[in-house]
């Protein structure tokens, strides 16, 4: 029987080892890539090599910011994602609010309405959203990559559902002691509501960062451009240099994946919030 | 009613929210709705009109549009699948108390958090033609060197499941964290019971995890089915939709048509077409998850 159960946590061991070394080995040739002379990134690509740096060797890192504005599709990335992801919060909980506790006219439709808008996906809307934002004057901005998606459907439920199962009481006492409501959602709702503030911060920050066929839509110059459009840009800029290429792609993942790492249990339960809702 | 008073407070807390969703979701979608009956070509001399459903009609007639719904269904029975089995396999062996599976959790997960655009420029270099290309060499070295090397991306028949290889190691983990949390809320109760009237592995397994995750399952094969659907980051970037509609998919036709072609009537019925997949979908799902709680 021990040596059974020992066989199949061998068994388990084994099978999660090579399933991680085939998960890990394109991030591990990306980083290990970016770190090489640019000669033998393509040579090596195809033996164990392509796991082993050899020499450290920085020039690639230099060669992506001498080539491009690296510093400013990071700016541009950043401000986007932390403009949605702060304005989103802002909008969607107070909205998530108004639709768990207070009592207002045409609630109940506006309600059906955040339902049947959350199973939209952007792809549904982009053209005619294209033509409209044309006519506003806002191609080419910050303003069009930002403003149409800080309201978020998916992220009110979020906050509905998770306001709707804090107790009465907390609100009440505030009541008794006199506070509005703006007062008492921002006193004792929000300090009450530290993990769905997080979820939704998390999932806003993991689907901002790789937004791409927006971007490419709105935006022709590279003066507003995110990482994401820069990359593809990046990898067709003559001459084709994969080194360049990868360490470009180390420095566009490493804010996201520094949050991951840090926040790990945070971000795994708000991606699982995003799988529960169903 | 405690909150009678309040009326104007509720409105100015969804007031943004609500203007927002109106301005840049609803309204575009009703856009997309009626420009889908019309004729409207940008540049074009011809006056706009209502044309019924003679976009829709010329859709299914045109041959990249009907290639790239294919390659969407294709791409779905494939991909739903084969990465739900492997999502739920590591989940499974991420469920046992083994040591380390919390580091093992963080690696199949860390190719979610990777923008897609990123990981199809790096697969590309995966994709390498010739002996010395990665993939090609890994295939000659598990195959004993009997495999010949294909130039994936620019291969008809190859280029399509290069792509879906890539998203299924892209998009994997996110199931099975999914699915993972799903295993760890079957009561243990269960087990135990079950343990106790002698059934065997793969009974507990097939009467127990099976029935009680079900619609965790349903629900993660919904959101792969309608990514499957979205698809577009890969083929823009890995292939442009090629070699000779290969890999085309509905959101890259809908792209070419509205900004490539200034089709905007085009455009927007291939968008009403993949909101009534996503529709579609989305109502299978609901059936099948309320035929299990009644």
């Amino acid at each position: 029987m021990i040596r059974r159960r020992m066989i199949a946590v061998g068994l388990s061991y084994a099978a999660l080892l090579l399933l991680a070394v085939l998960f890990v080995s394109p991030i591990l040739l990306m980083v290990v890539g970016s770190l090489k002379p640019e000669a033998r990134v393509l040579v090596e690509a195809g033996s164990f090599k392509a796991f082993v740096p050899g020499e450290w060797d920085l020039r690639n890192y230099r060669d992506v910011f001498a080539r491009v504005d690296f510093g400013r599709y990071l700016f541009n990335s950043l401000f986007i994602t932390g403009m949605v992801v702060l304005a989103g919060m802002v909008v969607n909980s107070l909205a998530g609010y108004a639709f768990a506790r207070l009592a207002w006219r045409g609630r109940k439709l506006m309600f059906a309405l955040v339902l049947a808008i959350l199973i939209l996906p952007l792809e549904a809307i982009a053209v005619p959203l294209f033509y409209q934002v044309t006519l506003f004057g806002w191609r080419d901005t910050y303003l069009v990559q930002i403003v149409p998606f800080v309201a978020n459907a998916f992220f009110i439920y979020l906050f509905y559902t998770f306001f709707l199962g804090l107790p009465r009481e907390l609100e009440e006492a505030a009541r008794l002691d006199g506070a509005g409501v703006l007062r008492t959602f921002l006193i004792i709702i929000v300090p009450n509501s530290k993990p769905v503030f997080a979820t939704v911060a998390i999932l806003g920050f993991l689907i901002q960062w790789g937004v791409f066929l927006w971007p490419l839509m709105v935006t022709s110059g590279e003066a507003v451009r995110p990482l994401p459009l820069a990359i593809a840009t990046f990898y067709t800029l003559p001459p084709l240099q994969w080194g360049d290429i990868f360490a470009f792609g180390v420095m566009m993942v490493l804010p996201i994946l520094l949050v991951f790492l840090f926040f790990q249990r945070w971000f795994i339960r708000g991606v699982v919030a995003a799988g529960i809702k169903g | 009613m405690p909150h009678r008073t309040l009326i104007s407070a509720g409105t100015l807390f969804a007031l943004p929210a609500l203007a927002g969703l109106l301005i840049f979701v609803a309204i575009p979608f009703l856009l997309a709705v009626g420009l889908s009956f019309t004729n409207l070509r940008l540049g074009s001399p011809l006056p706009l009109e209502f044309v019924g459903l003679t976009q829709f009609l010329r859709l299914f007639a045109d041959e990249a549009f009907t290639r790239a719904l294919w390659n969407n269904l294709l791409f779905t029975v494939v991909v739903v699948p084969v990465q739900t089995l492997l999502a739920l396999g590591l989940a499974l062996l991420l469920n046992r108390p083994l040591k380390g599976r919390a580091l093992f959790r963080t690696l199949f997960f860390m190719p979610v958090v990777f923008p897609l655009a990123l990981v199809s420029v790096v697969w590309i270099l995966i994709y390498a033609p010739g002996p010395d290309g990665m993939l090609n060499s890994f295939l000659q070295l598990i195959t004993l060197g009997h495999w010949q090397p294909r130039d994936f991306l620019h291969d008809p028949r190859l280029a399509l499941p290069a792509i879906m290889l890539t998203s299924i190691w892209q998009g994997a983990g996110f199931q099975m964290v999914i699915l993972l949390a799903g295993l760890q809320g079957i009561p243990e109760e269960l087990y135990e019971a079950a343990r106790i009237d002698g059934a065997g592995r793969w009974q507990r397994f097939r009467f127990i995890t099976l029935p009680q995750l079900r619609n965790t399952l349903i629900f993660v094969m919904l959101v792969t089915t309608i990514l499957a659907f979205r698809l577009f980051e890969q083929v823009q970037i890995m292939t442009r939709g090629g070699p000779r509609h290969a890999t085309t998919t509905i959101m890259y036709e809908a792209v070419q048509a509205a900004f490539s072609r200034q089709q905007v009537a085009k455009g927007a019925a291939i968008t009403v077409v993949f909101f009534l997949v996503v529709l579609l979908v989305t109502v299978l799902q609901r059936r099948l998850a309320r035929q299990e709680r009644s």
